[in-house]
């Protein structure tokens, strides 16, 4: 029962960084109970939005489990197609985070106006730069796939990242259940 | 089946030996016993720095009402001695031996994966000159190593000190987590046939749950030192009492690593006590299991007792003493481990050699620095001590007395293996005696001055009856600890340039590292013998008195 060096290595990486994640949505759940931050919370997130972008990045968890089936299946022509998906729909998810973020810049939510500006563009700060982190190595993985230098990537890698994107996206879950579904049912 | 075990092949590339010679072939290698040579050599430069930080504390230091450094210099000088001691000196120079030793303890050929354990060490030195280019870029930070809020916020700290300071420590906070999860992998996927995790070298063993604290140590600090850079840098409010938020989250977050962060400190200085001990006692060591079981215990308990840095913040009486009766148990597994250690020690034929000395002398410390810790465990004597130059005795007698010491028996102990050299055992003997000397007279006397109320992190103070003197003895310790220090550098350099011939195993050790030449290979091994007990080089030597070892009781025979 030996687990592969990489996605071991990955596994451990992932317990850290959910960890640090743990605290940094401790802190805004902290402070939101603390002041009036839900007020500001309430009036200028958009749940509904928000949560269509969050579907598609779940979905991104759908497509690169079906590229690791193509993948075993031993078909790396369809893997790296279903990997050019979820990098497709990873972006649309960061577009749909840089709209909302720049519609609370606009109306003059920034980390200095006030606790909730702080917390909230820390912690979804910190998740999109994951969210890119795992966009640029699976473009990594796909120029691979595709070069004809014999660079093809090694089997399992795709395995190693499927695990960083999963938690990618279950952080996403967690962090729209604290800071949005909080809100629908307050 | 055959009797030599294969060593695991490591996946990347090895290091060509055509590259060997030259600075290049040091700053491209992915080789671990490469890296952890310049690990121990940035650690012993940065030794050096902040070596030169305490002396120049201890000369203000030496009489009340001095002048020689402002209050300003002062407090970044502190500031800097301990950041510099903590992340530059001791992390580095564990993480150096670990490094170094672990794949050769478990016979394999490199670390998982050699060039991520390139990227951590130089993230270390990255981030050591970020924090020492503040000093050139308006002044160093003046915070203390704990740089607690509001005092490290923009407002009471104008200069860059501070974001140089979280930037700095976060480069090499991420470096040290590569390397653990690096560590951790190795030694659970890497390990020589026969090699189960109830036969790892005790030093591994510790290497291992270490690994696991530094995994979960590393998160918080990372996320406080964001926090106070969002802070500082882009005006947000999370330390900021003005902006609603809350200082004491920087404490709850800072010392959630920073008690770990104790225990990632020493952790490694205990394997190598585990390992030196039995070797100069001609015996195994006594109650394996109790020495990486106690230390499993103190992984644990050491991320449930952060807040007795923080009694006197008042945070409650049913806080307090949840965090006091958690403070006082992790007391209990550290203590099996000296009885183990002395267990080992009693009856052996002991031979006094230098890394033995020092190892002696550890015990002796790291009790008196462990039993001043457990006094902070008791509420009201935290009230009374916190803050005081007791404090300062306590943990230099665990970190230097403990760590150190720990470090240098180990230096002693691998120098050959790492050069092909013995250290003089002549100079050895001056180092170990002067340091020893110089320690306690500058830090026993640190007992009794904060006991009668001097408080740490402030540049004088008053002329109390024999305050002075007991300071002046303190310096005059200080600079017994230069001289010590400077016979150390004489020492490795005059034995590295014409010392004796170490031989492959020159302490009759017997553990897989003494089984290859010194130094080492490239590749590290050649063959690598069978490995059936805790000490196969014993078992290699006296078949007939073989350790006993059945395969039951060491979790079975599969690699």
């Amino acid at each position: 029962m030996k687990v592969e060096s990489n996605k071991l290595g990955m596994a451990l990486f992932v317990a850290s960084e959910a960890f640090f994640f743990s605290l940094l949505i401790l802190a805004y759940l902290y402070f939101q109970t603390a002041s009036g931050g839900t007020r500001v919370a309430h009036n200028q997130l958009d749940p509904l939005t928000t949560g269509a972008f969050s579907l598609c990045l779940i979905g991104s968890s759908l497509t690169i489990w079906l590229a690791g089936r193509s993948a075993r299946q031993g078909s790396n022509q369809r893997a790296a197609m279903w990997v050019i998906l979820t990098v497709l729909l990873g972006l649309v998810f960061l577009a749909g985070q840089g709209m909302e973020w720049s519609r609370l810049l606009g109306s003059g939510v920034t980390m200095a106006q006030g606790l909730f500006g702080t917390t909230f563009f820390t912690l979804t700060g910190f998740h999109g730069l994951h969210v890119l982190i795992g966009l640029l190595a699976l473009s990594i993985f796909i120029g691979l796939s595709f070069s004809s230098h014999g660079s093809a990537p090694k089997p399992g890698t795709l395995e190693v990242l499927s695990l960083y994107w999963h938690f990618v996206d279950v952080v996403w879950i967690v962090i729209f259940s604290v800071i949005y579904l909080r809100l629908v049912f307050a | 089946m055959s009797d030599t075990a294969l060593v695991p092949e490591s996946h990347e590339a090895l290091p060509r030996i055509s590259a060997a010679g030259g600075l290049l072939s040091w700053i491209a290698s992915v080789d671990h016993k490469q890296i952890g040579i310049m690990y121990l050599l940035i650690s012993l430069f940065f030794f050096g720095v902040g070596g030169i930080e305490s002396l120049l504390m201890r000369i203000q230091l030496a009489q009340p009402g001095e002048h020689f450094l402002s209050p300003q210099e002062y407090n970044q000088i502190f500031t800097m001695h301990g950041t510099t001691m903590i992340f530059l000196v001791v992390m580095p120079l564990l993480i150096g031996f670990s490094t170094y030793l672990v794949p050769l303890m478990i016979g394999a050929r490199d670390m998982a994966f050699p060039r991520l354990n390139a990227l951590s060490f130089w993230l270390l030195v990255f981030g050591g000159f970020l924090l020492y280019y503040s000093f050139i870029d308006g002044g160093a930070p003046a915070t203390g190593w704990f740089s607690y809020a509001p005092l490290s916020e923009s407002a009471y700290s104008t200069s860059k000190g501070v974001s140089y300071w979280a930037l700095g420590l976060l480069a090499v906070g991420t470096g040290t987590l590569a390397t653990a999860i690096n560590l951790m992998v190795t030694i659970i996927n890497l390990r020589v046939k026969g090699m189960t995790l109830r036969r790892v070298p005790l030093f591994v063993w510790m290497v291992l749950v270490n690994g696991f604290i530094i995994l979960f140590a590393m998160p918080p600090l990372n996320a406080s030192l964001i926090m106070l850079l969002g802070d500082r840098l882009l005006g947000a409010h999370f330390f900021t009492a003005a902006g609603g938020g809350s200082p004491i989250l920087w404490q709850h977050y800072f010392w959630a690593f920073g008690h770990p962060e104790v225990y990632i400190m020493i952790l490694p200085a205990w394997g190598m006590i585990s390992e030196i001990i039995p070797v100069f006692s001609r015996k195994p060591i006594f109650g394996y299991e109790f020495v990486a079981g106690s230390s499993v215990a103190i992984a644990v308990l050491s991320f449930a007792v952060y807040a007795h840095h923080m009694f006197v913040v008042g945070l409650g009486h049913p806080f307090d003493a949840a965090f006091s009766l958690a403070s006082l148990t992790i007391a209990v597994p550290t203590g099996v481990k000296i009885f183990n250690w002395i267990a080992t020690m009693w009856g052996g034929k002991i031979r006094f050699k230098t890394p033995m000395l020092f190892a002696t002398a550890f015990l002796v410390l790291f009790t008196i620095g462990g039993i001043s810790g457990v006094t902070f465990a008791m509420v009201p004597i935290d009230w009374q001590t916190t803050d005081t130059y007791y404090v300062v005795a306590h943990f230099h007698y665990v970190l230097f007395g403990g760590t150190l010491f720990g470090v240098f028996a180990g230096l002693y102990y691998w120098f050959p293996k790492i050069t092909g050299k013995l250290l003089s055992e002549r100079l050895g003997k001056w180092h170990f005696w002067l340091t020893l000397i110089g320690f306690n007279l500058t830090f026993f006397v640190q007992h009794l001055l904060g006991l009668a109320g001097m408080a740490r992190r402030v540049y004088t103070y008053p002329n109390f009856p024999g305050w002075g003197d007991m300071n002046l003895i303190s310096t005059v310790g200080a600079f017994v600890l230069a001289i010590a220090t400077l016979v150390l550098v004489w020492n490795l350099i005059v034995s590295l340039r014409r010392g004796q011939s170490a031989g492959d195993n020159p302490w009759e050790a017997w553990t897989l590292e003494w089984a290859t030449s010194s130094p080492p290979p490239v590749h590290n091994f050649d063959s690598v013998p069978p490995v059936r007990g805790r000490r196969p080089l014993w078992d290699l030597a006296h078949p007939d008195q073989a350790d006993e070892m059945s395969p039951a009781r060491a979790g079975g025979t599969n690699a």
